[in-house]
């Protein structure tokens, strides 16, 4: 029986030359760090500089996540992650209803600029890259960060980090949005203008596949909606009046690394190769920089079982390497306990040290792209490219990806992939070990992370001192600021920026702008 | 005559958005012959109850993945004895705590789910544990 991918792909026993005829060297690989990368952006690949071990972790209060990222970097870590709590990633204060149970739950609580100030507590922000997962009010929370470097005495010149800042897949996968599509698209477009102009060095967006992915999508849907994603936001930028190559260089991506080993390798050599040659062929972009791909990896969490979960720890070395074997620049690990809580520090560490044994035992690195040539891995690349190119065409008919994600046409097509691979496992033509294979009555259970309520009651307690302590007439007059801002066509973040200084709240911002643009309701299907 | 289906309101409170669970069991327990009513996103305990009572629901299925269920679940269950809905049967799927699990079969949900339940066990507790509508006549 063939092999049949966890995407539904089915995989030949035997590749052959055949199989890449009509592949040629200089047109479609050419050597890492030329046009069109397929094998890397980087002429030496890891032998130069290795990719940035970045573990994503945030959890309760900021003093305890200051704490973690403190024990993080002292473990070798090499870049910060923030994991915002569910309050924050929706715009809502601790004490809004909506908030009831959620604070600190899945990632930390940041409220106001006084959060912010304890997050990055001792942490020199001139020195480390930090990367933001944040999306509706992306451009929020790096006007806190903003705003904590300047009380450092950090140069914004000096600061060099990420904000997810993807909306669109929000829309199309992990639902958390505030505003409807369009006015969303111009908080993006803002920070675009903002960042090139005052931030040079930041990424003002990384654009992501990893929860279109974890929401159910194939590995083709993935690379497809990602990239047709990218290209939404060039084209919005581009007509906010912005000239390509002063802000295309600035966008990341953010794929994921599931458990189909060859099929994630070719995922990311088609992703460089599509990108490359839509910046050049369809935006005319001439920076080479504006056609390098460049791209954070994370294991693929949905991979995870509660059933025997020390499973978790292989599963995780094998996605990480097929992350690594993809060129990716930097990459996140998941804990074993990730099925069940939060991770603990033990988890988190040997997630960590997982990411160093692959970067310093096993070799790997000394050559890049290791499997280019590969009859298979070829024939691969091109095969997801030709079902990414097809989606392209489908979205462009429709209008474009707002205007497809409007008549949920990704929504729908991800759904149906979810369903049929959780009919697979059903009956049994997908194996998981543990789950629905070499099954034990009786799982080993791990010490979870369980994070109690104190960590509400003390940032409820830290914004009422704020509330009391901060000047009500600044607040008040930086929040009207950011409303008319938000009425014209101004930049929003100079607005932003001031309304963080007088220790507004993400709650109080997010409202101002509610008024202006309304709020989105997705309309729910099955 | 009572349409003998059972009826499923499935629901995601709390502010998190991670619908896959709740949508590919809806449509799990559709195929299986069930009318299913999904509520969408970011659902107070009000609103549930609500949905439950106006659409003559036999169970409620709630999906959470945040760690709000301790917050949720109870206000749910008080919810429900208000309104005199005594016998909703209440189903809840996501990531809960070992800790957590003898908390929520106090308050009166049997029904916990954890990941990497097959589809067809919860199909089977449903079967099994909602009222039957037949009876009820």
């Amino acid at each position: 029986m063939a092999f049949t991918t966890i995407s539904g792909r089915e995989i030949a026993p035997l590749y052959t030359p055949a199989d890449i005829a009509t592949l040629d060297y200089a047109r479609d690989l050419a050597d890492p760090g030329a046009f069109p990368y397929t094998r890397g952006i980087h002429p030496t690949g890891y032998s130069g500089k290795l990719w940035t071990m970045r573990q994503f972790a945030g959890f309760g209060t900021p003093e305890e996540t200051n704490a973690r990222y403190k024990q993080l970097l002292a473990a070798g870590g090499t870049g910060l992650s923030v994991a915002f709590d569910l309050p924050t990633l929706m715009g809502r204060d601790p004490d809004h209803e909506l908030s009831l149970g959620e604070v600190g739950k899945c990632g930390v609580n940041v409220t106001s600029l006084a959060d912010m100030e304890v997050l990055f507590d001792g942490i020199d922000l001139g020195a480390v890259t930090t990367s933001m997962t944040i999306n509706s009010p992306a451009s929020m929370l790096l006007a806190m960060y903003l705003v904590v470097a300047e009380k450092q005495g950090v140069s914004w010149n000096a600061l060099s980090g990420t904000i997810q800042n993807d909306i669109l897949k929000e829309f199309i996968a992990q639902k958390e949005y505030i505003y409807p599509p369009r006015p969303s698209m111009r908080l993006v477009t803002d920070t675009f203008a903002f960042c090139t102009e005052r931030v040079p060095r930041w990424n003002s967006i990384s654009v992501s596949g990893y929860h279109i992915r974890e929401a159910g999508a194939t590995a083709a849907q993935e690379l497809a909606f990602t990239l047709r994603d990218g290209i939404e936001y060039v084209q919005y930028g581009i007509e906010a009046g912005l000239d390509v190559d002063t802000f295309a260089p600035r966008i990341s991506f953010f794929f994921n690394a599931h458990s189909d080993f060859f099929e994630e390798i070719a995922k990311y050599r088609a992703a460089r190769r599509i990108w490359a040659h839509v910046m050049r062929d369809r935006f005319k972009a001439s920076n080479p920089r504006s056609w390098q791909l460049r791209f954070h990896t994370q294991t693929a969490g949905v991979s995870l079982t509660a059933q025997q979960p020390y499973n978790n720890v292989v599963r995780t070395a094998l996605q990480a390497m097929a992350g690594v074997m993809g060129g990716t620049q930097s990459l996140h690990t998941n804990s074993l306990d990730e099925a069940l809580s939060l991770p603990t520090a033990e988890g988190a560490t040997l997630a960590l040290r997982t990411q160093q044994i692959i970067a310093y035992e096993t070799g790997v690195t000394a050559e890049a792209d290791p499997l280019g040539g590969s009859y298979f891995v070829e024939r691969l690349t091109a095969d997801l490219e030709a079902e990414a190119l097809a989606y392209f065409d489908a979205i462009d008919r429709m209008g474009g990806m707002v205007a497809a994600i409007e008549r949920g046409y990704p929504q729908k097509e991800i759904a149906e992939s979810a369903y049929r691979f959780q009919q697979a496992v059903e009956r049994r033509d997908q194996v998981i070990v543990g789950v629905n294979e070499f099954v034990e009555d009786d799982d080993e259970r791990i010490g979870t992370l369980y994070i109690d309520e104190t960590a509400a009651d003390r940032q409820m307690a830290r914004l009422e001192r704020v509330r009391a302590q901060r000047d009500s007439a600044a607040v008040a007059r930086t929040l009207d600021a950011l409303q008319e801002a938000g009425r014209s066509d101004a930049n929003t973040m100079p607005a932003l920026l001031d309304a963080v200084r007088a220790y507004a709240t993400i709650g109080e911002m997010c409202d101002a702008l509610r008024v202006v643009w309304g709020e989105y309701e997705e309309v729910p299907v099955i | 005559m009572t349409d003998p289906k059972i009826r499923v309101v499935i629901a995601k409170p709390g502010l998190d958005g991670h619908d896959r669970g709740a949508r590919v069991i809806a449509r799990a327990l559709r195929d299986a012959g069930m009318e299913v009513i999904y509520t969408g996103l970011r659902q107070t305990p009000e609103m549930i109850v609500s949905a439950a009572l106006q659409e003559d629901a036999d169970v409620i299925g709630l999906s959470i993945l945040s760690g709000a269920h301790m917050h949720i679940c109870p206000r749910i269950m008080t919810l429900l004895k208000e309104k005199g809905l005594h016998d909703v049967r209440v189903v809840i799927g996501g990531i809960i705590p070992d800790v957590d699990i003898p908390k929520l079969r106090e308050i009166g949900i049997t029904g916990i789910f954890l990941p990497g339940t097959p589809m067809q066990d919860i199909v089977d507790f449903i079967r099994k544990n909602a009222r039957s509508r037949v009876e009820s006549l």
